[in-house]
């Protein structure tokens, strides 16, 4: 750690966060900062919000100068001790903001990838590809209510070096609003059948919530198609799910209602802007989406419990399998990972809630990355 | 094709029942227990009955706002009509049309109209959905001789012949719009304006329930063809004002009187059917009675049914709001 | 999501509704165009191509050139609606109005009322309004209020092209007269619009900024100029909420209200004659229900009492703008209501 050179970057509060602004430097050049202390204010078009520092050091370089504008991720300074010289520095801010640009400009043109749709049993299911095509597939499972857009922090972490699928369950999304079936069976025979309509044999799992059930599942039905599964805050492991949050996700129409029941979803409700909220509704103002979730709810968590526990199966899984929990999450208790047996990884973040791999999208992502190489 | 028995007995019926109807809304007007405005139809009813015999519920018409004739005619129920009339909760529209907006879309009628000229698009519209839908139906809009010159009729002349519509427009002409003579504010005939737009056209003696119902038949049968629209120009007369209140001073002495007696669609209905020994003056006395009797009925019923209250203020105004 | 523009997700919403519906007719000048003409067929598909593809998709049956005759087609849309069909009739520019508003005054927006609530009328009118577009007196009018004072009619203002098909979409199966009014600036502006058929619902206003010193009601095209002007004033430290009614009939009072409440000061923007418009009434609200809430005299930012000028001097004086909301606004923060002491 001690010759380690650590950046701050611009933070991303919220989904529709694409810029902020440096409104005020709290600490000067020089100064000692450790984690958690209030080193900047940033501003952005929705919030404006102290920034407390990521990590601890020595902060050496301050980049960005109070009232700039920057991109999420673009480098505000540099944390590195002593024994780091001023040219390492400089190298370390120049292949960063090199590497940045580059970035960029790969979302520039293109903008990431946009989203395509398949044909699998008679019904569309949209994806988002992303990555090496020749590459171990990846494929990102969101959980009810959710879409592909879930796995924005996520997806292009893994997408070096594999091809990452990211998909609109049947009734969501992009997807076709019609289901065959709505219950964790159904999900995962869909999720078999992208895989099929896509030529992938097998794939790497990561499946969120009521995603984490369905990639279970199919691990658990077909274990020839299943590298490895990530199971974020997952259903299917316990009889816990929070029914205030799926009648009144369900029931609320306006967005000053909704917004409560989406606070539910992590631990820093703070991180619930405007836009998530009107996404959501977005969502849900669609033909056929009020019928799909209904019908979700009822298939999968009818009398107030998960329909579905599989955690008796886990251990005949033959692929690897991790559990990863926030500590705080109000709609499927992290006590459920208390049931998986020992060969099971469970790792807990205490400050996260049900969308851990969003709350903490960077340790998410080293631990996938640990799974599926 | 020839009416049968039981068609005669329903025309007279219908046109006896429109009579008495309108005679007991005069009379209930002038004791004051009639609100607002009411234009009676009262010597018209050959007309309204020699069209509406041809029509079924699937058949749509646009009236005046001297609706109550071709409501009895199309079928309304004459005693939900009279409630209407006197401004109560059980009336056709629960007391919020009134004379004026009384309508029954289940039965094809889109109402009366208080607006002069507001009917013939609306029928036009009615005949485009028949034809999109092809129900077989058709569609009839009854101005009178001043409708015959809003622009809107002009309009859905227009409109009728160049989709072809399955329409007939009625001009029902009684000789005043409100108190100025046809003779002065129709320039043309009804015949020739329909004929600019190409459309087939005649003129008959309103009078005559037998010259209407042919004239309706032919008219209506071309439309349920899908051949298009025709004018038919009705020549009449009211026999009360323009609207209840109305001192007719326009009219020349007597002249009404001289109708009455010439020119009455009952009387001459009567006469033909019994010169040609299709109904008795039993028949029709009884009917007469009938009528006069059910009337009684409704009049009395209307005055006892209740009013509309609080509640009822701002419903109807909205499906969802 | 893809982006489409106001006129594409227009089209694709009356598209997917008469998909959906075979009682979906449409109906108009030149919706179509080339009707009985020896050329192209579909030459126009409407006045600025909104409707275009759908007659070659839905025939001439569904997709009805009508002559120019407003009362005659507007009567037989309503006449058509209130017999079984779902008619959407394009009522080329809302300045035509004035030869046909007894169609849609005294006929559809009274149906179900004078007929004791017996009658549907569910025809949706589309109509172009709105200045900018130098076409004088008789072609840029709003005249929203004027429907908006009629009981019966639904009115409509869409902001953006992904409000446009959620609330075009809503319009088709709404059982209500509705009026559908289409800036015609905003034809070419592109945002994210679903694929999939969507409503959103009447009635329910959309706050498009949050800020705590200053609520901004804006309708249609203003909405974005206030959202352009709230973005400029973040910046400078004003914080501005935007309400987007949607609709002015049903009319969101509880979220105006709510955010009227909370800031204590207001600005209505408004493109409409500044008499008896949308500005008005909404003050008028205000001061009846939050006077003691308000910190400062309501703003109306709206053009001033005159026909809509032809010269583009002249009508770029007349149209409100970004730089006359953001002055309102500042305004509103620099005046105060001194309250005697009791």
């Amino acid at each position: 750690m001690s010759d380690a050179i650590q950046p701050i970057v611009m933070p991303k509060w919220g989904l529709a966060m694409q810029e902020g602004m440096v409104a005020q430097w709290h600490v000067e050049e020089g100064s000692k900062v450790s984690k958690g202390d209030e080193i900047m204010d940033i501003e952005t078009s929705k919030i404006a919000n102290i920034f407390e520092s990521p990590v601890e050091g020595k902060l050496r370089r301050k980049v960005a100068d109070d009232g700039e504008t920057l991109p999420v991720g673009a480098l505000m300074g540099v944390v590195a001790e002593d024994s780091v010289s001023d040219d390492d520095i400089d190298a370390f801010v120049k292949d960063f903001q090199e590497a940045f640009a580059e970035q960029m400009a790969a979302m520039a043109d293109g903008g990431g990838a946009e989203p395509e749709t398949v044909e699998v049993g008679g019904h569309r299911i949209r994806y988002l590809k992303m990555g090496d095509a020749d590459g171990p597939a990846v494929i990102f499972v969101h959980g009810f209510g959710g879409d592909l857009w879930t796995w924005m922090f996520n997806q292009e972490a893994a997408a070096e070096g594999h091809a990452t699928y990211a998909i609109d369950l049947p009734g969501h999304g992009g997807s076709s609003k019609e289901m065959d079936g709505a219950d964790v069976a159904a999900l995962s025979k869909a999720v078999s059948g992208f895989m099929d309509a896509m030529g992938i044999e097998k794939a790497h799992l990561v499946g969120h919530s009521l995603g984490g059930a369905v990639s279970l599942n199919l691990a658990v039905t077909g274990p020839d198609k299943v590298a490895s599964v990530t199971l974020v805050c997952p259903a299917g492991l316990g009889p816990d799910i929070n029914m205030e949050y799926i009648e009144g996700f369900i029931r609320e129409k306006r967005g000053k209602k909704l917004k409560p029941f989406l606070e539910m979803l992590v631990a820093d409700p703070e991180i619930v802007t405007r836009d998530m909220v009107e996404d959501v509704l977005k969502y849900k103002r669609m033909d056929g989406v009020e019928a799909a979730l209904n019908a979700l709810s009822s298939a999968n968590f009818s009398g107030g419990a998960q329909a579905l526990d599989l955690s008796g199966k886990l251990g005949d899984v033959s692929a690897p399998v991790q559990v990863i929990w926030g500590k705080q999450d109000k709609i499927v208790p992290a006590k459920h990972a208390e049931a998986v047996p020992s060969s099971v990884k469970v790792t807990i973040f205490d400050d996260a809630g049900h969308l851990a791999h969003m709350e903490k999208s960077a340790e998410t992502n080293a631990l996938i990355k640990e799974i599926a190489g | 094709m020839q009416l049968s028995r039981d068609d005669l007995v329903k025309a007279y019926r219908r046109m006896r029942m429109i009579r008495e109807f309108e005679d007991a809304v005069h009379e209930e007007f002038s004791a004051g227990n009639i609100p607002g405005f009411v234009h009676l139809y009262a010597g018209e009813e050959a007309s309204g009955v020699g069209f509406c015999m041809h029509l079924e519920d699937r058949d749509y018409i646009a009236s005046t706002h001297r609706g109550h004739g071709h409501c009895i005619a199309k079928g309304c129920d004459e005693k939900a009509m009279m409630a209407e009339i006197f401004g109560r909760k059980d009336g056709l529209c629960g007391g919020k049309g009134g004379s004026m907006h009384i309508a029954d879309l289940a039965k094809g009628m889109m109402g009366a109209n208080g607006i002069v000229g507001g009917g013939p698009p609306l029928i036009c519209g009615a005949a485009l959905t028949a034809k999109t839908l092809k129900t077989g139906g058709v569609a009839i809009a009854f101005v009178g001789d001043g409708a015959s010159n809003q622009g809107t009729t002009f309009e859905s002349y227009n409109l009728a012949n160049i989709w072809k519509l399955p329409v007939v427009f009625v001009v029902e002409d009684n000789g005043y719009a409100e108190a100025t003579s046809s003779k002065y504010s129709v320039a043309g005939t009804q015949v020739d304006r329909a004929k600019g737009f190409g459309m087939p056209a005649v003129e008959v003696d309103g009078h005559d329930f037998f010259a209407v119902w042919e004239a309706a038949r032919e008219a209506i049968e071309r439309a349920r063809a899908g051949d298009g629209p025709s004018l038919i120009h009705v020549k009449l007369n009211r026999y009360y004002g323009h609207f209840e209140g109305d001192a007719i001073t326009y009219k020349a002495p007597g002249e009404v009187e001289e109708v009455k007696k010439t020119k009455e669609c009952l009387d001459i209905f009567r006469k033909r059917v019994t010169e040609a020994k299709l109904l008795s003056d039993e028949d029709l006395d009884t009917i007469d009675t009938e009528c006069r009797e059910y009337i009684a009925e409704c009049v009395a019923a209307a005055k006892k049914a209740p009013m509309p209250t609080e509640a009822d203020l701002l419903t109807d105004i909205y499906v969802s709001y | 999501m893809p982006k489409k523009s106001f006129r594409q997700a227009i089209n694709e919403a009356i598209r997917q509704e008469m998909e959906r519906d075979e009682r979906v007719i449409v109906m108009g000048e030149d919706v179509s165009g080339g009707a009985g003409a020896p050329g192209e067929q579909d030459a126009w598909g409407g006045p600025m191509g909104v409707t275009k593809g759908l007659m070659p998709q839905f025939g001439r049956e569904r997709v009805l050139d009508t002559p120019i005759t407003e009362s005659g087609f507007i009567g037989a849309a309503v006449g058509a609606a209130a017999t079984g069909l779902r008619p959407v009739a394009d009522l080329m520019f809302v300045d035509f109005m004035g030869v046909c508003f007894d169609q849609i005054f005294n006929q559809a927006a009274k149906f179900k009322y004078m007929f004791g609530g017996k009658a549907v009328t569910p025809v949706t009118i589309r109509t172009m309004y709105g200045g900018g577009f130098r076409a004088a007196s008789q072609h840029s009018q709003c005249l929203y209020p004027l429907f908006t004072h009629i009981p019966g009619l639904k009115v409509v203002i869409p902001s953006n092209a992904y409000e446009a098909k959620g609330l075009m979409i809503q319009c088709i199966r709404d059982d209500d007269p509705t009026i559908f009014f289409e800036h015609k600036m905003m034809y070419d502006d592109e945002v994210d619009v679903p694929d999939d058929p969507y409503t959103i619902p009447f009635g329910e206003a959309n706050v498009t900024r949050e800020g705590d010193d200053v609520t901004i009601v804006a309708f249609g095209r203003m909405v974005n100029l206030a959202n352009q002007a709230a973005d400029k004033l973040e910046k400078e430290g004003i914080g501005c909420t935007v309400v987007d009614p949607r609709t002015t009939s049903p009319l969101d009072r509880d979220t105006i209200l709510e955010t009227a409440e909370e800031t204590g000061r207001v600005v209505v923007v408004d493109e409409a004659h500044p008499r008896c418009n949308m500005a008005t009434d909404i003050s008028a609200m205000l001061c009846e229900n939050i006077f003691g809430a308000l910190k400062a005299p309501i703003k109306q930012v709206t053009p001033p009492h005159s026909p809509v000028p032809f010269s583009p001097a002249l009508e770029d004086l007349y149209l409100p703008n970004v730089e006359r909301i953001e002055a309102a606004v500042k305004a509103v923060m620099n005046t105060g209501v001194v309250r005697a002491a009791e």
